[in-house]
């Protein structure tokens, strides 16, 4: 018997539910290891080989090193434990945010300055709301963001 | 016996503790939102209880997916603050009260819900932020806190019917403690935010003041929402606002006593991705006929 997932018709929106995080587990689980400084060293000396300490697929590998968060997500990542990469880039969570639009920091830091995203035509799959896959990425910026130029928040 | 004089609710975006932190609570992007909390930081001092309940998440902090419980009574005797990446913040260690929070644990888990005890954690920004709201920055936090954490992270969370009712036998809880401790529950998450996908900063300014409204005047009707409306009107990150349920719960009206007093009420757009919103009730045994702010 299915189970019960109503919210399988939100436009751009994924759902951590168990099922997810299952498939999530050691992607999340790599997240969380760099809550540790010497983790965090390490895997920016050689991301990859760090990654490959990890049973990870070969996806989730890519979308981390892209940076590309809706990729990681779409593969089972937590944007809670997925901030873990951004902080140890330096971006603050409206930067790791606003990568997942296709706004570049400053569009949707001035979306929000405005109200943020409105709701009218974002509530279910179909409607003509920005955040609808026929509107995405919706503004100048690209997936990912440049890990050389951390900055601290 | 102790009892619970007053419920507190509040947002508890991380980039609030680093705006305070960095000491940007002038600039003119923040300077709104903290002005939205000076009244209440004044009740605050003037009412300020001998423990806080304080509900709240885990960030993927202290729990990883090695194991999420849905319900969580720290009973540790204190709490240092985490590093969430970016470094611990800077504010003091948050002490806790153990027997309290061990005989809460007690008179909930006898009342069927099922809660996990947790002795040691680090506090993430969801219980530091609330308390540098309401607190500023002391030197030490003016009173012990207990952390009450809840599954909002991965699915299904509990429900606000379900959070509601936990209110409900937390004041039981409290009621049937042999000192005379002033306790106030605090709720914390929110409001409307996204924080992942195509969809991040959604912000429904509508509902949450429905819900605001809600909150305050009818909130057994409030906890029968289902978890997709939050989600689907308010963004993902948005079913936090099932904790604040858990406090309304825990007043004495939701028991057949009288209603409580607003206090304060404050809203904000935005704060980073996210929507402030804020409320004080506070019990009408509480009265204070002098200055009501």
């Amino acid at each position: 018997m299915p189970l019960d997932k109503p919210y399988l018709d939100i436009p751009g929106t994924t759902i951590f539910d168990a099922e997810q995080s299952r498939k999530g587990y050691w992607l999340n689980q790599f997240c969380m290891s760099l809550m540790k400084a010497e983790n965090r060293a390490r895997f920016k000396a050689n991301e990859r080989a760090y990654l490959d300490e990890w049973s990870m697929t070969e996806a989730q590998k890519q979308a981390v090193l892209a940076r590309d968060l809706n990729a990681a997500i779409a593969s089972g990542g937590n944007i809670y434990f997925l901030a873990k990469i951004g902080a140890t880039d330096g971006k603050t969570f409206l930067q790791m945010a606003a990568s997942m639009t296709g706004m570049s920091e400053a569009e949707y830091r001035d979306m929000m300055l405005r109200g943020g995203r409105g709701i009218a035509g974002n509530r279910a799959i179909g409607e003509d709301g920005d955040a609808q896959a026929s509107r995405q990425p919706q503004g100048s910026g690209k997936a990912g963001w440049d890990t050389r130029d951390g900055k601290s928040r | 016996m102790a009892r619970i004089t007053a419920s507190v609710y509040t947002s508890h975006v991380p980039a609030i503790g680093v705006a305070v932190d960095l000491g940007k609570t002038e600039e003119p992007y923040w300077q709104p939102l903290f002005a939205g909390y000076e009244g209440s930081r004044r009740w605050f001092e003037r009412n300020t209880p001998d423990v806080i309940l304080l509900v709240t998440n885990d960030h993927a902090t202290s729990f990883s997916l090695e194991m999420i419980p849905t319900f969580a009574i720290a009973a540790a005797a204190e709490f240092p603050p985490a590093d969430e990446g970016w470094g611990p913040r800077p504010v003091p260690k948050v002490v806790g009260h153990p027997a309290l929070a061990s005989h809460i644990a007690q008179s909930v888990i006898q009342d069927d819900f099922d809660l996990t005890i947790v002795n040691k954690m680090d506090v993430d920004h969801g219980l530091t932020v609330p308390l540098s709201l309401m607190c500023g920055q002391p030197r030490a936090w003016p009173c012990p806190v207990i952390p009450f954490l809840v599954n909002v992270l991965q699915y299904p969370v509990p429900s606000g019917r379900r959070c509601f009712q936990l209110g409900k036998a937390i004041r039981k809880a409290i009621e049937s403690y042999d000192e005379p401790l002033n306790v106030q529950i605090w709720g914390t998450g929110g409001m409307s935010h996204q924080l992942q996908g195509p969809r991040a900063g959604l912000i429904n300014k509508q509902w949450d003041n429905q819900f605001l409204d809600r909150l305050i005047d009818n909130p057994a009707a409030l906890a029968q929402v289902p978890h997709v409306e939050y989600v689907r009107e308010a963004g993902s990150e948005a079913i936090e606002l099932v904790m604040w349920l858990i406090a309304r719960g825990a007043m004495a009206d939701a028991a057949g006593g009288a209603r409580p007093r607003l206090r304060h009420r404050f809203y904000h757009v935005p704060a980073s991705n996210t929507a402030v919103g804020h409320l004080v009730l506070q019990e009408s045994f509480e009265d204070q006929p002098e200055n009501p702010t």
